[in-house]
């Protein structure tokens, strides 16, 4: 940054708050909008069995869409997780172990739902 | 109240004080949508576990469906609903509250009176769907 110098250099904040922000929002909006599409498909097609639940992730734009919720979701969670972390844990040790955890754990789901997704 | 824990200005609220106050309903649905994603983000593996089981198959999916009948491993059905219960609403309260914030953040409309309303329609609109999916889940209908 060019004018970061003198009177307007930027001495607060890591400046992720707006991207962070603005991606916890469009991820929303992207599990919404999946979560409307699910739902339609849940209720209209008959008598709900292995069959007709396992067709619904078989077709190819239900993997494509499911796989970029599965994206969306860690990287909204994530947000929100840390949000919380940094509100309420005021021990810097002890919020970077959760933030690890939290992260561990997101991944960790991402990976086992993808595999679920792709070996059908 | 006792005299040490009243807070001096500029000093946080204690957990006990804070659990004490009054919250409007937008309070409400503000703290239950932290509470919500916490709870899913925390019962993440079920809900992929579920999904795991529920499409591995016909036997798998058996296991799926006896697992709210009979239970799984040392999980009793029963306790097994009881949390899929808690998913159900953490997503509908979740979902309804974040298009709520959504539509607050787009519009720029929000009043007062529209917030206090808005906010008494997710926690309602939430709760019914709950209970009318709560009832499928525990086979009352």
């Amino acid at each position: 940054m060019s004018d970061n110098y003198g009177s307007k250099r930027l001495v607060v904040g890591a400046h992720y708050g707006l991207r962070d922000w603005l991606s916890q929002r469009v991820t929303a909006v992207v599990m919404a909008v999946y979560t409307v599409l699910l739902v339609v498909q849940l209720l209209f097609g008959g008598k709900l069995g292995y069959e007709r639940w396992s067709a619904i992730f078989s077709q190819q734009w239900m993997r494509f869409a499911t796989f970029v919720v599965i994206a969306s979701l860690a990287v909204h969670a994530w947000v929100g997780a840390r949000d919380i972390w940094m509100d309420y844990v005021k021990s810097v040790g002890l919020r970077l172990a959760l933030q690890v955890l939290t992260i561990v754990w997101l991944v960790g789901c991402a990976g086992w739902a993808v595999q679920v997704l792709w070996r059908l | 109240m006792a005299k040490n824990t009243k807070p001096r200005p500029g000093e946080n609220m204690r957990l006990i004080e804070a659990l004490q106050y009054k919250l409007p309903p937008a309070g409400w649905v503000s703290i239950l949508h932290r509470v919500s994603g916490a709870l899913m983000l925390l019962f993440l593996p079920l809900l992929v576990w579920l999904l795991d089981v529920s499409l591995g198959g016909e036997v798998s999916y058996e296991r799926f469906s006896n697992a709210f009948v009979a239970g799984i491993g040392f999980v009793p059905a029963f306790l097994l609903k009881l949390v899929v219960l808690a998913l159900i609403w953490s997503y509908l309260h979740h979902f309804i509250a974040g298009v709520r914030h959504l539509w607050m953040d787009v519009s720029h409309t929000f009043t007062a009176h529209t917030g206090r309303i808005t906010a008494l329609a997710t926690l309602g609109v939430s709760g019914v769907l709950t209970v009318v999916l709560g009832a499928k889940l525990f086979g009352w209908y």
